[in-house]
């Protein structure tokens, strides 16, 4: 299927409703051949249900969507056949082994046993599963489960990889194992969908990124350029001890670009960071602990998207 | 790594230019496939189960029970027929019925709440029809076997003696599939089992075991009870299976009604399971 300027999926407006409830309302972005690109937001912002529109599986409610220069109302079947989708809950058949559940899976593609033989092969090697290809699913690790869910999702070589939360609930090890098998995809040009809440997970993997909040897009672009546009280049946390917070505030009023005043400490947004804390030191200030860290994308999320818990 | 490499190489090849012609046309015997293949972890008590329960029921029923009732009833009581071949038939048909309960119960919840594998097929070409019709196909599959052994003990017990007697094959099948049919709607729009099944179990599938006309003549039940066995899979596929294996005497129309009453519920409940399977998979 030939694309129009490598666009491999344009939504303009989409929206989706459930009732009353805009769950997605009215976003638009695009996803270009080869882009890792990621949806970012905190619970209930609307990422899943982009994700199902773009997996074909739930229709929008307006707006337009194209996928490979398709639409999904109409050509769900055909551009499901050209997708890979790792959900956000794994939903392998652990009744069965391991290789068995890549077979399956691509048989439902109609793809021949005989290809489906040597890929299966092929997919568990890149999945570092070599030694479990026998196991039934039920055996594996959370970790390695994940990866065979990955695994699962190439057997129709996709031209898009859709990936929702690939790494909750994993620990780093089995995180950092995941990034390396998504990066060597990503490198041989795989375009990658990632909804994710893990700020670090799309500064190793995104090169541009949406942030949704209640259904809208707050912000777009690269993680850089995104740092830059709404944060500083480097944050001083500053701890007082709780009951102190609040007068050590006053006094610090004016030093950077922004000051945030949280329960437990006080982030300094700077240029500068260093040249900042000296000068509090110099007032006669004295922080329990003090920290100066560059500024991550973390910060950028949360100006967006809010300190208060969403549940 | 080669999977780097060859990206883009290989599948594409073999899908064409419309990557979900196959399985639109396919879907549902993949879906079946890997349904026989999840089987295949249970296969042994399949094969016992399907051996051992038609030899236990016409052994204890048929020739102990039966011993009894035929030294009691003479030739006139059951038709002319030994109660052996009144009471095979409705254990044939209510085999049938039991496999396609097994089938499509426990793992169609399975499939959308435990293992969530129904998503997973939904997001290939696969539709939520399909995924339906093959988790029936196998469970066809599952209960052509079953119903196959049983009319084979049926014949070795001497209980089939008309020529005919084989088509109690088909309309087994045929009342095992309509009974599944609604059982894999009904699965299909549970959230969680909360004992659900084991209350269709208690309260539909034992009453429609004891009432369809299965040990005694439905004839033989008040009249108002009689109903239980006309809305019942079980007694219209008994009945069917009784014409074949001893040419019990009912009006043709009659036969035919059991025909229909069976299909259309078949058709009812397919219909019905296609709507929720690709209802809940979309949402």
């Amino acid at each position: 299927m030939e694309t129009t300027n490598d666009v491999m999926i344009r939504a303009r407006g989409l929206t989706k409703s459930f009732g009353e409830l805009k769950a997605v309302d009215s976003v638009d972005f695009e996803v270009r051949k080869g882009e890792a690109f990621g949806l970012l937001g905190p619970n209930g912002a609307g990422k899943s249900t982009t994700m199902r529109m773009i997996a074909c599986v739930s229709k929008r409610s307006g707006g337009e969507l194209r996928i490979l220069d398709r639409d999904p109302n109409e050509h769900g079947p055909d551009i499901r056949g050209h997708l890979g989708v790792v959900p956000q809950q794994d939903n392998l058949d652990v009744e069965i082994r391991v290789r068995e559940n890549l077979i399956v899976y691509g048989r439902y593609f109609g793809l021949p046993m005989k290809f489906l033989r040597t890929k299966a092969e092929e997919l568990i090697e890149f999945a570092q599963l070599t030694d479990k290809a026998r196991s039934k699913v039920d055996n594996l690790s959370g970790g390695m489960k994940r990866r065979l869910t990955i695994a699962r999702a190439l057997i129709n070589e996709p031209d898009i990889l859709l990936l929702d939360e690939p790494t909750t609930g994993l620990d780093p090890q089995a995180r950092h194992i995941l990034w390396d098998r998504l990066f060597r995809l990503k490198e041989a040009g795989v375009t990658l969908v990632i909804t994710t809440h893990y700020m670090d997970e799309a500064e190793q993997l995104c090169d541009r990124l949406i942030v949704m909040d209640k259904g809208r897009i707050m912000a777009a672009g690269t993680p850089a350029a995104l740092i830059q546009e709404y944060s500083s280049r480097e944050v001083v946390e500053l701890r007082f001890g709780s009951d102190r917070n609040a007068a050590a505030a006053e006094r610090l009023q004016g030093m950077g670009e922004r000051i945030e005043v949280l329960p437990d400490r006080i982030l300094i947004y700077t240029a500068s960071g260093e040249e900042d804390l000296a000068r509090i030191v110099e007032a006669g200030m004295r922080p329990v602990t003090s920290l100066v860290r560059r500024s991550s994308l973390e910060d950028v999320f949360l100006r967006l998207t809010g300190r208060s818990l969403i549940e | 790594m080669s999977i780097e490499v060859r990206a883009h190489a290989g599948a594409a090849a073999h899908l064409g230019p419309h990557r979900s012609a196959k399985s639109i046309a396919f879907g549902t015997w993949f879906v079946a496939e890997h349904r026989l293949r999840t089987m295949r972890a249970y296969l042994s008590s399949i094969i016992m189960g399907s051996v051992f329960n038609p030899v236990m029921y016409l052994f204890a029923l048929g020739v102990g029970i039966g011993s009894y009732i035929d030294a009691n009833s003479g030739s006139h009581g059951l038709g002319g027929v030994s109660y052996l071949s009144f009471v095979g038939p409705a254990l044939l048909a209510s085999a049938a019925l039991t496999v396609a309960f097994e089938e499509t119960s426990f793992p169609v919840l399975g499939g959308f709440k435990w293992t969530r594998e129904f998503w997973a097929m939904n997001a290939t070409p696969i539709s939520g029809r399909q995924v339906a019709s093959g988790v029936l196909l196998a469970a066809a599959i599952r209960v052509v076997f079953t119903v196959i052994v049983f009319w084979c003990c049926l014949v070795a017990f001497g209980a089939s003696p008309s020529a005919y007697g084989f088509l109690a094959v088909p309309s087994a099948i045929l009342g095992g599939l309509a009974f599944g049919s609604v059982i894999m709607t009904v699965a299909s729009r549970l959230e969680e089992d909360e004992g659900w099944f084991a209350m269709i179990n208690r309260l539909i599938i034992a009453p429609m075991f004891l009432f369809s006309g299965t040990f005694f003549p439905l004839e033989s039940l008040p009249v108002g009870l009689r109903w239980i066995g006309w809305i019942s899979p079980l007694w219209h596929a008994t009945q069917l299976g009784r014409v074949a294996t001893f040419g019990m005497k009912e009006p043709l129309w009659l036969t035919f009604g059991h025909l229909a009453f069976l299909s259309i519920m078949l058709a009812l409940g397919l219909g019905l399971s296609w709507k929720s399977f690709a209802r809940r998979l979309s949402k």
